[in-house]
């Protein structure tokens, strides 16, 4: 088991840069989860920690060792693809061996740990069939077989339940983390899955467009986003954005939205006068007629214990999880409240958070 | 009644189906049956007017492929020892003696070596370069691979003349490296992309999973990718085979004894005492068997492969 450490990791494909100047720490045991749109260099970014592509410019250490150069044989990690890549002239049996026989090891020895990992993630009764006519998740399984019976120093999973369908990707996503539960290891999973990731990380790194956009445990990147894009991406429905033009300094503790004074967390920086997003989640928009601010009753969507209202309001439209039972008419105007110790300020210039007393301790680099 | 069904043919359709693929093999099966029973006639038989079709079989045809013989006159024929041999008998019938064997057998070992040698070769040069086209940034890829398909955009004899000369002065005239070497070089841009077609099929993750289990990449290319290349291979084996099988106009002018394949060997069967077609006939039968052995062989891949990787299995 290992730490990974990501310094400054940088890959261009000719003219196309997948991956810029990264730096991130997998923690040793850590379930890591890279997150992002398609396209966003994240599977590049694990491709690369495994060896199956070299960086441009930067360095990996996986337990110390600097390893950016150095083939994926020689880096004593395991690959779960999203197509499983199990070796379809084999059966299950022999998919799990070969990367035991390609280390050497006795026959006797092999058979042993096949056994073993056969009888932890239950497929004793397939291990003599061909991989062909296998269902999904038990070529999941014999992936993953494949993956544990070695030991190695850390998992890599490109999108493995990708290919599965959404029922049975919830059994298995949990049997995956029970499995790293109990095993320990260090894994680093790619997913564009949100929920996905909230659900099954120790920690989360958000990349969009090449660039890691911030990195941490699930709640303080649900919480504080450091940057608009993921305050859009993570959450559903997304965070609410209400646009304004205003300057801020430290100490502040209020901001004014369309004229109206909103508190906020205490800012702890200096902005100049220029168009700012005040974010809110949709949770922890409260509709109650004392609300100085006002919202239009647009449209409502019942989701069985809570509702969500779309509503327009002076700095744009908004949406607001409130309980089901909570009256709503359409065409109504009510009163907003925004829960103050939960409120995001970006510059909407640069995308990034303004530091303040709720986000300094997340807010990085 | 049976119902109307949209995915079983009627019993009409199947009747029409059927008649017209016999039709058809009829039609192309009847030169090679009509050549094949040539090797088992008489030399009288063969040439009778109207063609025989019913006849009593004679191994005459084969006998006169594998020997060479000489007339001699009707006294010292009788003075000779009773033939000891059923071979013997059937030549002194025509009044001759066997004096030794033809070339044939050389010839056609000669075939073997050549035919099977560049097959082999094209298939190994074809399979690694068609691999690293698909598999790796290559420089110029698309120019190499234009290139190496253009090496088929005119009919190989069109170069007969210089390859003629550069072989005469690099000594591969007459040799069997020499022709290994030429249907090597004509067959390995066919290989090379019809392989590359086959590879570009196999997703990469296979070998990368092997990758980091811990073998090297050649160790990869060997046990993950040529398994699962071996439809594309054995189909890219046959077309270079009958290829390098069938060849004659290069067989004509570069060999004329060592080297000599058995294409350019049957025609001067035809022109050694008067048209012995029976045993023309035998020869193209014993020359056609290695390929459609080979072809059975490999049957099983052929029809897979030859869908070129459009049906997924």
């Amino acid at each position: 088991m290992a730490e990974i450490i990501i310094r400054n990791l940088r890959k261009e494909f000719g003219a196309f840069t997948a991956v810029q100047d990264s730096s991130f720490t997998i923690g040793d045991g850590e379930f890591f989860m890279l997150l992002g749109p398609s396209g966003c260099g994240k599977t590049t970014t694990l491709r690369m920690i495994a060896g199956l592509e070299l960086p441009t410019a930067g360095e990996i250490f996986i337990d110390g060792e600097e390893v950016s150069q150095k083939p994926a044989s020689q880096r004593d990690i395991a690959f779960v693809f999203q197509m499983f890549a199990l070796y379809p002239h084999m059966n299950v049996r022999r998919n799990i061996s070969y990367p035991l026989v390609s280390q050497g090891l006795p026959p006797a020895q092999v058979k042993t740990k096949v056994a073993e990992v056969a009888r932890i993630l239950g497929i004793e009764s397939i291990l003599d069939k061909p991989v062909g006519g296998l269902s999904g998740g038990d070529r999941q399984r014999v992936a993953l077989g494949r993956a544990i019976v070695r030991d190695p120093k850390a998992f890599m999973m490109d999108e493995p339940l990708g290919a599965l369908d959404a029922e049975f990707r919830e059994h298995m996503s949990e049997e995956l983390r029970a499995l790293h539960d109990r095993m320990g290891a260090t894994t680093v999973y790619v997913t564009h899955d949100q929920l996905e990731a909230m659900q099954m990380g120790d920690k989360i790194v958000v990349m969009n467009h090449g660039v890691v956009e911030q990195f941490g445990v699930p709640q303080d990147i649900y919480d504080h986003p450091a940057t608009l894009f993921v305050a859009d991406f993570i959450g559903s429905p997304s965070m609410n954005f209400l646009r304004y033009d205003g300057a801020v300094r430290a100490g502040d503790t209020t901001v004014s939205l369309g004229g109206v004074t909103m508190r906020t967390p205490e800012i702890q920086a200096d902005a100049a006068p220029g168009p700012r997003v005040f974010g809110v989640r949709p949770e922890h928009v409260r509709l109650t007629d004392s609300g100085a601010y006002r919202g239009k009753i647009e449209a409502s969507e019942y989701l069985g214990t809570t509702q969500i209202i779309t509503l327009s309001s002076s700095c744009g439209s908004l949406k607001a999880r409130v309980p089901s039972g909570q009256v709503a008419k359409l065409g109504e105007v009510v009163g907003l409240e925004f829960n103050p110790a939960t409120i995001s300020i970006f510059d909407e210039i640069t995308g990034r958070a303004l530091r303040s007393a709720a986000n300094a301790r997340v807010l990085h680099g | 009644m049976s119902a109307y069904s949209i995915t079983e043919p009627t019993l009409r359709a199947k009747w029409v189906a059927g008649s017209i693929v016999v039709l058809y093999a009829l039609i192309t099966l009847l030169p090679l049956v009509w050549i094949v029973l040539t090797g088992f006639k008489t030399p009288p038989d063969s040439i009778s007017y109207p063609p025989k079709v019913i006849f009593s079989p004679s191994m005459e045809g084969y006998v006169n492929l594998f020997t060479t013989r000489s007339r001699i006159a009707a006294d010292d024929l009788a003075a000779l020892p009773p033939p000891e041999t059923w071979y013997d008998q059937i030549v002194r019938d025509r009044d001759m003696v066997i004096v030794g064997p033809s070339k044939f057998g050389e010839r056609f070992l000669n075939s073997v070596i050549i035919g099977f040698g560049s097959t082999a070769l094209s298939i190994i040069l074809g399979t690694l370069a068609a691999y690293a086209f698909s598999r790796f940034r290559v420089p110029l890829k698309d120019d190499l691979l234009f290139f190496i398909l253009s090496t088929r955009m005119m009919p190989p004899i069109a170069v007969a003349i210089p390859i003629f000369l550069m072989y005469r002065s690099l000594g591969l005239s007459d040799t069997h490296l020499g022709m290994i070497l030429l249907y090597t070089g004509v067959n390995i841009s066919l290989a090379v992309w019809l392989l590359k077609g086959f590879i570009d099929e196999i997703p990469r993750e296979y070998e990368e999973a092997a990758l980091i289990d811990g073998y090297t990449r050649f160790q990869a290319f060997r046990k993950v990718v040529l398994p699962q290349a071996a439809t594309g291979i054995a189909s890219t084996a046959i077309f270079c085979l009958i290829f390098a099988w069938n060849e004659y106009a290069f067989a004509v002018l570069l060999t004329s004894g060592t080297a000599q394949t058995a294409p350019p060997f049957i025609p001067t069967i035809i022109g050694v005492g008067g048209q012995d077609w029976p045993a023309v006939g035998a020869g193209v039968t014993l020359f056609l068997l290695p390929v459609m052995i080979f072809t059975i062989l490999l049957r099983k891949h052929l029809l897979r492969g030859i869908t070129f990787g459009a049906v997924r299995k």
